[in-house]
């Protein structure tokens, strides 16, 4: 679901038809039948934007039939917690949670609470409010969130049967969930949908497992985060999760997009998903350190101190000491949402003057591309770096507002420079993909002309302004004129082991690299630039070039690359065994407790400290990795269990609800609350956003990749040997709505929101179909969004369709679902087209208000 | 490095002493087909290196003769992709090696109609100069209530997700070290 | 080494086990094709993608066909692996398409295929001047007689995906009529065009039963898949079949690709896909059988594929038997071309 695996990632798809032709059964959930559908044994077509009222009915089927797998879901799972007599479900409040503050459009979540087993005690939670302007959601990526108070006993019922344990709340929650509502939410049939949830339920428990494929098809919604937490719950019902042949797969879209998660260059984070420090609550090291971590919780996250200060110490290596904090204060702080969309808009307002693209064009693959074309010409300068020239370097001159006369070259103000950048042939480095898999490249052959690494340019770039600076005596230069920046650079060129090296991290009493994070301490006697990439280089060897051919080694390949943490291919995997640590069946063993050699051993590195037994029980004032019991394998979470109820760390609620998409051509069938209560919105002339179930725009828009071009076209539409495969721009739309709008097959027909207009050749097709939603016929329309206006084959840019609405815990942009009019024939050109966009916002707010935006609650 | 090949199994490859009464095969062989060699065979050298387009992280083998890349394809020893390549994986010796890669530096001063080249270390020279002066311009040192910010909102930075994780490190650590703190990647979009 | 000619079978004709010891390769590797299963095709093209890259194949022009996603549209000289997508408003053995149960109309399908095979007669192709082209080329079709239900509401979809490819038959045409020796047959015993000899006269084009070999426009020389002779030589497999995420295309030992062909229609037929059948594979078919066979799930000539191949030169035997009788105007052409230009 969410994923067009065969088209988007056609490699990996082979994994796909060797478990098929081993016999496993193969579902796409998609509103399109695709490539991926066409191999599949069952296609199900579904409304965009309808994944948790779909994943909810599959729920509430493994609740109402207790298909759940219970022994995992009692021992490795919060099931048996008993929540508070605070919190309210969305069954109390109409779709909202407890906790709900409509002024700020957040949540206070300390409703969502565990009850204590102690009356006296409250285990705490977290500030949703400042969380959702901080991304704090994605911040949160690989420690889980802060829960304080957990390593004590948490009121639990085993049975599951007392109505405030998580179970029965999931229950309650799912209650409305019916193959009936599922029909009319998602439109897809009873027969369909007891076909899948047949399919899943039986490929379940000791002997089988499911994996769950998505991508940005689940991501790009303002549920985004939530749609992946349903499949969450799902999966830990069915004891999927750290087993092997289980799971739930994010495939990635790009090289090193899991890499630069991990070392983000994301505003909210440092490396190893650290949050960056906010104005209000870190004001020094302790207050940070407090706020990230509780002091009585479980697990490796409460070590985050140690991974901090050993960054820092690799920041600004001697000057970091025990009394300056290791330099804590030289980090800029955070005090909202600093994303990327925020940033555009803040260009055009004025209050940017300077921008670097690094290999990206968001002139195509940002959404609301105006307000991205225009925020670049609004700016002092612009640094662009790309293999080739991209529409976001050259919007001055020939972008789309270039026609409508909105921006002209003798107007625009904006200094560009542009770098060409070496490729990945010419450079060496390594990529982390979508399995956190990193893997060494080994350069080829030198770049030609100025082409150069961003390596080379930021290392450079560092030494100039360091050298610049070097006489300075301002304050504010310190961060920069104390930064270890030594890296080896033998003719130039920075060396990318050297940088790796000091990313995994060195014992600075010995000099010695450290074997992983582990080993890392928060006294400053070690250095490590991403904690979880700790032991990369262990033992002085470069972990990610090792290529033992796949014939030549075991099951899981160790030998090939090195996947964070330590190695590990499958996380969690102690839920592999059974609580006494045998494995749930021979067929699926993974790891397993040698009780002769007292550790844990198997096919994989255990995720689990080697010499504690199953049945360990720590006592009770141990915290951190010590305070996991010997039957928690979810060793990063506060609780060392699975969460089917998130009792903190979301800022849209414990639980995954269906609300519509932003856009929503229908009304919420489940509840009065119509879309996401926290969705962050821009409100602003520049970013109007189509009226909720409007008859003006009446359709579904939704877009994806296909397999010839990649994201925004700049290493695609430039190569004649993948431009001649798809060369134009086209909408897909099914025989009936081009029935319906006078379309022809490989006519023109454009597409309409309140953005703009995008032609497209016309592709009719019956891989589309009409979906019965609440009651009436729902068409959706398809569109690749590759295209640009640079390149061998050219067209409009399709993400100018969407507007900018995001996701509230990670600020994701809701780019796979908008409202939309189709119309035969070409857009209008010129100035001519911002009228004829205009008046259809004239027609959509002129609508009874019915229609119109009060239903956007 | 391991490489399959199927005439393995066949020790008597190619000798060739028959008829060929109507012309069609051994005899019709033109100079050029005697001659014929694959190109991976003539490489001076094989770069071992990974696809630059999805997160599948496919295997590549990138065949080099004479400091040019002459033929790249999937590695077989890869446990993740066995050697094979998607079409854009199998594009990616156009993507590299294709007219319409960016050779010189471009500059396009305000308001001009225009890109004119410039100089590699001047250029690197002016964006210095506008690096600091827009951080400048752009300096918060408190909030309105006192809280410290320490940072500069001058600056902003949005790179691709087809960054190595080195080039990333010192992208974060370069612009956290400037104070500047809209530094955004592909990974939010 | 020599074939033993049953009666009605001649060089030209019939079954062949060993082609190559046919053209003098005594001593030889074994012979090696590809086995094409559809059933596993993703269509994501790859194999186009990869033969370019390793042949130097130029681009085949910015042209949006909209066959469904195909926009390469037929084999020809600047295509020598061409990916065919055929939307069928028609169930596929195991497979739920999701279509039951929606509120559909009429299939779209038609339209669709009508707009295409519009705009794909005009297509030009090298040699095709001569009038002579003996199958109608290229295009996938769905018109089948009863394919079309015209029902007014769609129930049921499929999709196949096949990349088609140079049969390099056991009796080629192309390399029979070849005047000037430029296609000749391998020790492998494949068919490869020498471009060092073509002269782009064009008579291969006309010859070929698939629509395969066409001449370049950039040059005029004749063209096609080659079975990557250089990469063989070195003990490579051809780069389509290296490539294939999914090995959709196989490569190999034609007796090999056989017993797997067989043996993975076998299993399709236990799986309940019923329609998995074999083309190409049969040694007594009219082009004595070809090294790229393939498994399809419908007719071949969904896939646009001949159902029953002939080899055009079948009939030279008796044209040299038999003096002036009628033939086609192509033939008496190639005749002529043959008999003039002899062999070395």
């Amino acid at each position: 679901m969410g994923s067009n695996m065969a088209e988007a990632h056609p490699v990996g798809f082979q994994w796909v038809l060797e478990a098929k032709a081993r016999g496993a059964t193969v579902i796409h959930i998609d509103p399109r039948f695709t490539r991926t559908s066409a191999l599949a044994d069952v296609h199900v077509a579904i409304r965009a934007g309808s994944d948790i009222a779909f994943l909810g009915g599959v729920i509430k089927h493994v609740l109402d039939n207790e298909l759940d797998f219970r022994e995992y879901v009692v021992a490795y799972t919060n099931a048996s917690f008993l929540l508070t007599d605070e919190y309210q479900d969305t069954e109390d409040l109409d779709g909202l949670f407890s906790g709900y503050e409509p002024e700020s459009a957040s949540y206070d979540p300390r409703s969502w609470r565990y009850r204590s087993a102690d009356p006296a005690q409250h285990l705490g939670g977290f500030d949703a409010g400042e969380a959702k302007e901080t991304g704090i959601g994605h911040q949160l990526g690989s420690g889980g969130p802060r829960l304080e108070g957990v390593t004590g006993d948490i009121a639990a019922d085993p049975t599951l049967q007392d109505p405030r344990c998580v179970y029965q709340v999931l229950k309650r929650h799912f209650a409305r969930y019916t193959p009936e509502m599922v029909e009319q939410v998602c439109g897809v049939p009873r027969a369909q949908f007891a076909r899948v949830c047949e399919a899943w339920t039986r490929n379940s428990g000791r002997e089988r497992t499911s994996a769950v494929v998505y991508a940005v098809g689940w991501t790009q919604h303002t549920t985004g985060a939530q749609n992946i937490r349903a499949a969450s719950i799902l999966q830990l019902l069915l004891g999927q999760i750290g087993r092997p042949g289980g799971g739930i797969m994010a495939m990635r879209g790009h090289a090193s997009i899991q890499g630069s998660t991990d070392i983000p260059t994301l505003y909210n984070l440092l490396p190893g998903y650290l949050p960056m420090p906010s104005a209000r609550t870190h004001t020094d090291l302790t207050s940070y350190v407090e706020s990230v971590r509780a002091d009585k919780q479980k697990g490796f996250w409460r070590n985050a101190d140690a991974y901090l200060v050993s960054l820092l110490k690799e920041y600004w290596g001697d000057a970091a000491t025990a009394d300056n904090d290791y330099c804590f204060d030289y980090l800029p702080r955070i005090d909202g949402d600093h994303g990327t969309y925020r940033t555009a808009m803040d260009m055009v307002d004025g209050k940017v003057f300077g921008y670097f693209l690094l290999g990206q064009n968001p002139a195509v693959g940002s959404v609301n591309g105006r307000v991205q074309r225009l925020g670049l010409a609004n700016l002092d300068w612009l640094v662009v770096r790309d293999l080739v020239m991209i529409e976001s370097a050259s919007f001055w001159k020939d972008g789309p507002e270039i026609e409508t006369g909105e921006i002209t070259p003798e107007n625009c103000r904006t200094e560009v420079f542009f770098f060409p950048a070496a490729s990945h042939v010419e450079k060496e480095g390594t990529f982390t993909n979508t399995q956190r898999m990193l893997q060494w490249r080994e350069r080829a052959v030198e770049p030609k002309g100025d082409q150069r690494s961003d390596l080379w340019f930021m290392y450079h770039l560092g030494r100039r302004l360091r050298e610049r600076l070097a006489a300075s005596t301002d304050e504010r230069d310190r961060p920069l004129l104390d930064l270890a920046w030594d890296y080896d650079a033998p003719g130039g060129e920075p060396s990318a082991e050297d940088v790796l090296r000091r990313v995994s991290g060195h014992d600075l009493t010995t000099g010695r690299l450290v074997d992983g994070y582990l080993e890392l301490k928060a006294d400053g006697s070690t250095s490590c630039g991403c904690w979880i990439y700790s032991g990369v280089f262990a033992g002085g060897l470069n972990h990610a070039a090792r290529r033992t051919s796949r014939l030549d080694q075991d099951l899981y390949a160790h030998e090939w690359g090195w996947v964070w943490p330590y190695n590990r291919r499958i996380l969690y995997n102690r839920a592999s065994a059974d609580p006494e640590g045998r494995p749930w069946s021979e067929r699926k063993a993974c790891v397993w407790w040698d009780a002769s050699r007292a550790e844990w051993v198997g096919e994989d590195v255990p995720d689990f400290e080697r010499s504690k037994p199953p049945d360990y029980v720590p006592p009770g004032d141990a915290v951190g990795p010590a305070a996991l019991r010997g039957d928690d394998p979810f060793v990063m979470q506060a609780d060392g269990k699975g969460w089917l109820f998130a009792p903190s760390g979301l800022v849209d609620g414990p639980l995954p609800t269906h609300y519509e998409p932003r856009e929503s051509p229908v009304r919420n069938l489940l509840y009065g609350q119509q879309a996401s209560p926290t969705r962050k919105d821009y409100a602003r002339p520049d970013n109007p956003l189509n009226p909720v179930q409007s008859r003006v725009f009446p359709y579904i828009l939704t877009t994806a990749r296909l397999t010839e071009h990649h994201t925004a076209g700049g290493m695609s539409r430039h190569l004649p040997y993948l431009a001649e495969l798809q060369p134009a721009l086209t909408v897909e739309v099914s025989p009936e709505l081009a029935r319906e709008r006078g379309l022809e097959h490989l006519g023109w027909a454009h597409v309409i929101t309140s953005r703009t207009a995008v032609e497209a050749r016309v592709l009719v097709t019956d891989r589309l179909v009409p979906l019965r939603v609440a009651g009436r016929v729902v068409h959706q329309v398809w569109m690749p969004y590759h295209w640009g206006n640079v390149g061998l084959v050219v067209g409009d840019v399709v993400n100018d369709l969407f507007g900018i609405t995001a996701e509230p815990n990670v600020l994701i942009q809701e780019s796979k679902v908008a409202s939309c009019d189709v119309r035969p024939g070409r857009r209008p050109r010129g100035p001519e087209l911002l009228e004829y966009v205009a008046a259809y916002r004239r027609r959509a707010a002129a609508e009874d208000p019915e229609h119109g935006e009060a239903a956007a609650t | 490095m391991s490489r399959w090949t199927w005439l393995d199994a066949w020790p008597v490859y190619r000798q060739l002493t028959g008829t060929d009464p109507l012309g069609r095969g051994k005899s019709a062989e033109s100079k050029g087909t005697e001659q014929l060699v694959a190109r991976t065979a003539t490489a001076d050298r094989v770069a071992r290196s990974v696809c630059p387009y999805c997160a599948v992280g496919c295997g590549q083998n990138v065949y080099v003769k004479d400091d040019q890349v002459v033929q790249i394809e999937g590695d077989p020893d890869s446990p993740i992709s066995r050697g094979r390549l998607c079409p854009k994986g199998s594009a990616s010796k156009q993507l590299v090696t294709g007219p319409q890669r960016e050779q010189h530096v471009l500059y396009r001063a305000p308001y001009a109609t225009s890109w004119t080249r410039l100089d590699l270390d001047a250029a690197m020279d002016m964006v210095t100069d506008r690096v600091l002066d827009a951080r400048a311009k752009g300096w918060q040192e408190h909030d309105d209530h006192g809280h410290r910010l320490r940072r500069t909102m001058g600056i902003a930075s949005l790179g691709g997700a087809t960054l190595d994780n080195e080039e990333n490190y010192l992208i974060k650590k370069l612009f956290t070290a400037l104070g500047a703190v809209q530094i955004e990647n592909q990974a939010r979009i | 080494m020599s074939t033993d000619h049953e009666p009605g079978r001649h060089r030209l004709y019939g079954r062949l086990d060993d082609p190559a010891a046919d053209a003098g390769h005594v001593e030889h590797p074994p012979r090696v094709g590809f086995f094409t299963d559809t059933s596993v095709c993703i269509g994501c093209k790859a194999c186009e993608v990869a033969c370019k890259e390793w042949n130097l194949v130029p681009d085949d022009g910015m042209n949006l066909l909209g066959m469904s996603l195909d926009n390469s549209g037929m084999l020809g000289a600047n295509t020598w692996r061409h990916v065919a997508f055929i939307e069928r408003e028609a169930p596929l053995g195991g497979q739920v398409s999701g279509v039951e149960g929606m509120p559909t109309g009429a299939s779209g399908v038609a339209h669709m295929e009508a707009t295409v095979a519009a705009g794909l007669r005009d297509t030009e192709r090298g040699g095709g001047e001569l009038g002579t082209t003996t199958v109608d080329l290229g295009m996938p079709s769905l018109s089948l007689p009863g394919a079309a239900t015209g029902a007014e509401s769609r129930t049921d979809f499929s999709w196949l995906m096949m990349s088609d490819v140079c049969k390099h038959c056991t009796h080629a045409a192309c390399l029979d009529v070849c005047p000037t020796g430029a296609l000749f047959r391998t020790e492998f015993g494949t068919v490869v065009v020498q471009q060092d000899i073509c002269n782009g006269c064009g008579y291969c084009v006309s010859g070929c039963p698939f629509g395969v070999i066409d001449r370049r426009p950039q040059d005029g020389r004749a063209n096609k898949c080659t079975l990557c002779y250089d990469r063989l030589q070195d003990g490579l497999e051809p780069a389509c079949a290296k490539a294939c995420p999914t090995e959709s295309i196989q490569f190999g030992p034609l007796d090999e690709l056989r017993e797997r062909a067989a043996a993975r229609v076998e299993q399709l037929h236990e799986r309940g896909v019923p329609e998995a059948r074999l083309y190409g594979e049969d040694p007594d078919d009219g082009i004595g059988g070809s090294a790229a066979f393939f498994l399809l799930l419908d007719e071949p000539e969904v896939y646009g594929l001949p159902p029953d191949p002939i080899v055009a030169s079948r009939d030279l035997v008796d044209m040299w038997r038999h003096a002036g009788a009628a033939c086609a105007a192509f033939v008496t052409a190639a005749v002529a071309v043959f008999v003039a230009a002899g062999r070395r």
